[in-house]
């Protein structure tokens, strides 16, 4: 009697047996490729962990900046910084909870050798039984002008980027404040999470680069820009200007002061560009971005990378110039923008790309902070040539730009980035910040006639000059410092 | 009709032999594994570990042959080797909890062989089936009892006698099952044959869906006072299959559906836990749920989808990243470490102790046993049904035991009982000759 019943309870049971199985199989082959993308998914980040995780070096392929050690842990690498906050805005982070940033994040298939290039090797290294190893990462960036760079800076807000001109390889990129990674690529997740509460929390932004994604107001090195423009609109660096005490501004009562509320050149009726340049004439700057109208300078600034999508290994705010349509019924703001000030906005990378361009015949190179990479056996598997990014200026403009910047650094706002036996080109920016001291600025590039190396400092908030702060005091000293220790 | 009356699972001593020898190599395995994936070296002491584990499975394989001769093979071996790898599983999760473990275990077998003992003929237990029923309700009953219940995670379920800490429910599975088979088998022909025509239905006598009722309400009452899902859903239907078998009527099993979806809408529109777990089993991978409430079951799909077919191996997954991986979630854990492949395997093991629990109940020719059985298999696979549907997001998450696997002393020792009682009626029958006698039910068509 009751075995009919029997019998279909096992039939049932078993078909329930037969669902698990099917449900089992779902999640652990049909659904798998799915779930193991899923960014919530820790696992991925844990198999990377036990994997030595490929070096991030210097140019000289001896300075470590990122490696991974062996530990005792059930992580079997500690990703370590030897450098600390020297280089953390350049490596970024590699942390469990907080995900990669920085060249951890771009060069990740290199460091954690996914690459297609390291197939090969993988596969050897599969064979002998050895254990895959990520690839190594060779920058740009030079040790000593890194660490000369940050003593320039010293306990300074600010940052400093150095450039080849002929490439576009960053030598040296330093901000402060910055941040060591250390902490945050511990494997105990307190000290994670304390790091990082501490990190986010500080107003400064450390975990944001001063050197490339921070904006400020570029001031008077804007003006490398609006001469530029005007250059290519036919102008000269003899080509004279009205030279008043201060310029009234159109469709309004203001006007445009000098720095200090000064008579450019002592009063001078007419000045040429070339002076205007070198004591950083607002005034007739303001007449220049007047002339040239908001088309010619927001096109000029677009060609040297301002809001364009320059490539760059690590996160990059572009400069910043408010579109055309903007300045319609408002000549103003574009006299105001060809000063550096109103909302233009740059960085030091964004400047020194500027004088990259002028530096380099008028060549813009994009920057580049990866130059080689190297597999788990030493052999080179990628190198990365220099890209032209365009070409903002002609060659005849960038000369004579050159010739400008040099009469800056001799004679004018730019004194104290003079070096005995090289010429130095540059131009000085004190930014006007509404509420705050100034901001200090020094672009510069050296020797002025075969260039090697590009230089821009900004040291905001007028560092320690507070409110008496100018980019030629406080700025180009710093600026100095590394290009004599390039070149020395 | 003459039919041909199934054989006792009889096979050869060298069989059942070597299915303990493969228990045991599956327990100590499994163990010499997790230990060699974590570390790369032999587990110190493993001549000890083998010894230990070699000696209870052989102990417990000879009692059986003593005193339950005839009885099937399988059950022992079967139980072993799940708990044996269960215990490996809880090592590799927890090692602290590992000592625990392994003292439950071998009290489990211990129990197991004293149940055979002492338990010579299960039917000597079918006149005291309201007492037994009644012990068992009260075990249900005992975390309510202020001062003796403890509350963790939410539910209700445990009783703590100084630092012992035991899940009476687990106890109370076997006792009302026992109960049940004694009640159903004396009520049965009662229970399928009163009936009543309404319209084309011929349905039973209102009174007679009593004991359906109040075995709804208890369910009921276990849900909304102890919040132990599991436990209420596992009572719940084995009593529906159990009273279906007993009486072959297919209303009661219509009106236990009914009930059942009546109960799951009560406690989904009352208690808030329900909602929340139909919620995590539609939407647990949804990123608003899966750091939340939907991250246990995220991570038990993470791991097995790392497992997939084949594994990642003993001791070299992360399936600590899964809370509770020990105990609900063990499933998941053994997901990932032993793949698609390992986790069949212990499904198959599953099927292969229900299978032979059910083959037991048609060899038996008394209700009693067969219902004993019956309700002894069907707790088993609703129980491994329930969590495992419910790790793997097939069913909405109850907490319960994975029989034999999961860590807890509680589900362990109970479950060894449970497979003692399946021997027992298994066994040859002491007071019928070797050869069943021609059933009754045969002879009367």
């Amino acid at each position: 009697m009751m075995d009919r019943q029997i019998r279909r309870l096992g039939l049932a049971l078993l078909a329930l047996f037969v669902l698990l199985f099917a449900q089992t199989n779902y999640i652990s082959v049909f659904a798998a490729g799915r779930l193991a993308d899923n960014p919530a998914n820790s696992r991925v980040l844990l198999a990377e962990y036990n994997m030595q995780r490929g070096a991030i070096l210097a140019r000289d392929e001896r300075t470590v900046l990122a490696k991974s050690v062996a530990t005792n842990g059930t992580l079997k690498y500690l990703r370590v910084y030897p450098h600390g906050s020297l280089y953390g805005q350049i490596t970024g982070y590699y942390s469990l909870i907080y995900g990669r940033s920085g060249l951890e994040l771009s060069q990740n298939d290199w460091l954690s050798g996914t690459a297609a290039e390291l197939t090969p090797q993988n596969l050897v290294d599969e064979i002998l039984g050895r254990p895959k190893r990520g690839a190594t990462v060779v920058t740009t960036l030079d040790a000593k002008l890194q660490r000369v760079a940050a003593s320039a800076l010293g306990n300074l807000p600010g940052a400093v980027v150095a450039l080849d001109p002929r490439t576009g390889g960053i030598l040296a990129m330093v901000g402060n404040p910055s941040y060591d990674p250390n902490p945050l690529a511990s494997h105990d997740s307190a000290t994670q999470r304390a790091a990082w509460r501490t990190l986010s929390k500080d107003p400064d932004k450390p975990l944001l680069s001063p050197a490339a994604q921070q904006l400020y107001p570029p001031g008077s090195t804007f003006k490398l820009v609006t001469a530029s423009a005007a250059l290519e609109a036919g102008a000269t660096p003899s080509t004279t200007y009205a030279n008043p005490a201060v310029l009234q501004l159109p469709q309004t009562t203001h006007v445009l002061q000098n720095f200090g509320g000064e008579h450019c050149l002592g009063g001078a009726p007419r000045i040429t560009m070339a002076q205007a340049l070198q004591v950083s004439c607002n005034v007739v700057f303001g007449e220049i971005g007047l002339q040239l109208g908001a088309a010619r300078l927001v096109a000029q600034a677009r060609r040297f990378g301002f809001d364009q999508d320059v490539p760059f290994e690590i996160p990059f705010a572009e400069g910043q110039i408010p579109d055309v349509s903007t300045f319609v019924d408002n000549e103003p703001l574009v006299a105001l923008s060809a000063i550096g000030q109103a909302s233009v906005r740059a960085n030091p990378l964004a400047m020194a790309l500027v004088a990259q361009a002028i530096a380099n015949g008028g060549t813009e190179m994009v920057p580049q902070l990866v130059r080689q990479v190297r597999d788990s056996s030493g052999r080179v598997v990628k190198t990365f040539s220099p890209q032209v990014f365009g070409n903002p200026i002609s060659a005849k403009t960038a000369a004579e730009m050159t010739s400008m910047m040099i009469g800056v650094v001799q004679g004018g706002t730019g004194t104290a980035a003079q070096i005995p036996g090289v010429t130095v080109a540059g131009k000085t920016g004190t930014a006007e910040v509404p509420g705050g001291n100034p901001d200090a600025w020094f672009v510069s590039f050296a020797p002025a006639q075969n260039p090697k190396i590009v230089v821009a400092v900004i040291v905001p908030n007028g560092g320690s000059l507070g409110s008496d702060a100018t980019g030629g005091a406080v700025a180009a000293p710093i600026a100095k410092a590394v290009i004599e220790a390039a070149l020395g | 009709m003459q039919r041909v009356e199934p054989e006792p699972s009889r096979i050869g001593t060298v069989a059942a032999v070597t299915l303990v020898v493969l228990a045991i190599l599956v327990s100590v395995g499994a163990y010499v594994l997790v230990v060699l994936g974590e570390t790369g070296r032999t587990p110190e002491g493993v001549a000890g570990f083998v010894a230990a584990f070699g000696l209870a499975y052989v102990g417990a394989y000879l009692v059986v042959r003593r005193v339950a001769p005839g009885a099937d093979p399988v059950f022992l071996p079967c139980a072993a080797a799940l708990a044996g790898l269960g215990y490996a599983l809880v090592y590799r999760l927890d090692p602290d909890l590992a000592d625990n473990q392994f003292y439950w275990l071998m009290l489990g077998l211990g129990l197991f062989c004293l149940t055979l003992v002492l338990v010579r003929d299960h039917r000597s237990l079918e006149p005291y089936g309201y007492t037994i029923g009644l012990i068992g309700i009260g075990f249900l009953l005992l975390p309510i009892v202020p001062g003796l219940g403890l509350t963790i995670n939410g539910a209700r379920l445990w009783i703590h006698l100084g630092s012992i800490t035991f899940q009476p429910a687990e106890v109370a599975k076997v006792l009302i099952v026992i109960s049940l088979a004694s009640y159903l088998s004396a009520k049965k022909d009662l229970l399928a044959s009163a009936t009543r025509r309404v319209g084309p239905l011929r349905l039973p006598e209102p009174r007679y869906l009593g004991p359906l009722l109040l075995a709804w309400f208890a369910s009921l009452g276990v849900l909304f006072v102890e919040n132990d899902l599991g436990s209420s859903l596992l009572f719940f239907g084995v009593f529906v299959v159990m009273l279906w078998v007993a009486t072959g009527r297919g209303i009661y099993l219509a009106f236990g559906v009914l009930l059942f979806v009546a109960g799951a809408a009560l406690g989904y529109a009352l208690i808030p836990h329900v909602q929340d777990r139909v919620t995590i089993w539609l939407h647990a991978l949804q990123p608003k749920y899966i750091h939340d409430l939907g991250y246990q079951l995220a991570q038990s799909e993470f791991a097995m989808a790392t497992g997939g077919i084949v594994g990642t191996g003993l001791g070299r997954g992360h399936p600590g990243l899964i809370p509770y991986a020990a105990t609900d979630f063990i499933y998941g854990a053994a997901g990932e470490e032993l793949g698609l492949l390992g986790v069949t395997a212990m499904l198959l093991v599953y099927v292969i102790v229900v299978g032979r629990g059910l083959k037991a109940a048609v060899v038996r020719q008394d209700p009693f046993s067969k219902l004993l059985a019956v309700g002894l298999s069907t707790v088993i696979a609703l129980q491994t049904f329930v969590i495992v549907g419910g790790v793997t997001r097939l069913i909405p998450l109850t907490g319960i035991t994975l029989p034999f696997v999961s860590y807890g002393g509680s589900s362990l020792v109970t479950n060894f009982v449970l497979v003692a009682l399946l021997v027992r009626v298994s066994a040859r029958d002491r007071a019928s000759p070797a050869r069943p006698r021609l059933p009754k039910e045969a002879e009367a068509r």
